[in-house]
């Protein structure tokens, strides 16, 4: 499995396929493959949005994302995982966050990719500040819970 | 016993205190919820701020030890 936390704009088509043919032990073995990409929006919450401003805890960030793919792995019977999360100045219809889970099956895939991108939300040391289209700013205050706003 | 812990705060709640940490030393035994107290001049914690301790999420009851890293931060919007 792998973190990274990129202070620049990351290529998650780019990352899936390197971490892809890195990981030898998934080749012949990996069925399936479930992709989440996040990407910024120009508009939240009835405002125009020019950028974003993603603060983290570094150290807590990482570990705390190694410790929700390790309970994904208790969980699901997944081969491996990767996630990439943005920090710093993010422009709209820049990606914000990857999360890639490789399984035998699409069900482990599927799930665990979910149960990531969820846990990830709600628990892992991100913040967003948004820079408003009137050059206001304001901090994003909650996430939404995936499961029921979906 | 003296104890020596490093507070740290981040996003909202580092902008409205006007600093990102503090270095405290005090005669323990001390809990999260009493770091907070000793660096932030007995000011109640705001509502809804989460802790963490050496990286890990912490309850406010729980114990520090010399040498703890505290973080307090406002709820996350990551992702």
């Amino acid at each position: 499995m792998a973190v990274k936390i990129c202070a620049d704009s990351f290529e998650p088509w780019q990352e899936v396929q390197q971490y892809r043919n890195s990981a030898k032990k998934m080749a012949g073995k990996s069925g399936a493959t479930a992709i989440f990409i996040g990407m910024m929006r120009d508009v939240n919450e009835g405002d125009a949005v020019k950028g974003m401003m993603l603060e983290h805890y570094p150290g807590m960030t990482e570990k705390h994302l190694e410790k929700i793919i390790a309970q994904a792995q208790q969980q699901w019977q997944i081969l491996d995982a990767l996630v990439v999360h943005r920090t710093g100045t993010v422009l709209p219809d820049e990606p914000i966050v990857l999360v890639a889970v490789w399984a035998v099956h699409r069900g482990d895939a599927y799930d665990a990719n979910r149960y990531i991108m969820e846990a990830l939300k709600s628990t892992a040391p991100f913040w967003k500040k948004e820079l408003l289209k009137s050059d206001a700013e304001r901090w994003l205050k909650k996430n939404t819970d995936g499961y029921a706003s979906s | 016993m003296t104890m020596s812990i490093k507070v740290r705060y981040f996003a909202s709640l580092k902008e409205s205190l006007g600093r990102a940490e503090d270095d405290l030393e005090f005669s323990g035994p001390a809990t999260v919820k009493e770091v907070w107290e000793r660096a932030n001049a007995g000011k109640p914690l705001p509502d809804h701020i989460l802790a963490a301790v050496n990286m890990d999420y912490a309850q406010l009851n729980n114990a520090v030890r010399d040498g703890d890293e505290v973080a307090f931060f406002p709820p996350v919007t990551g992702g």
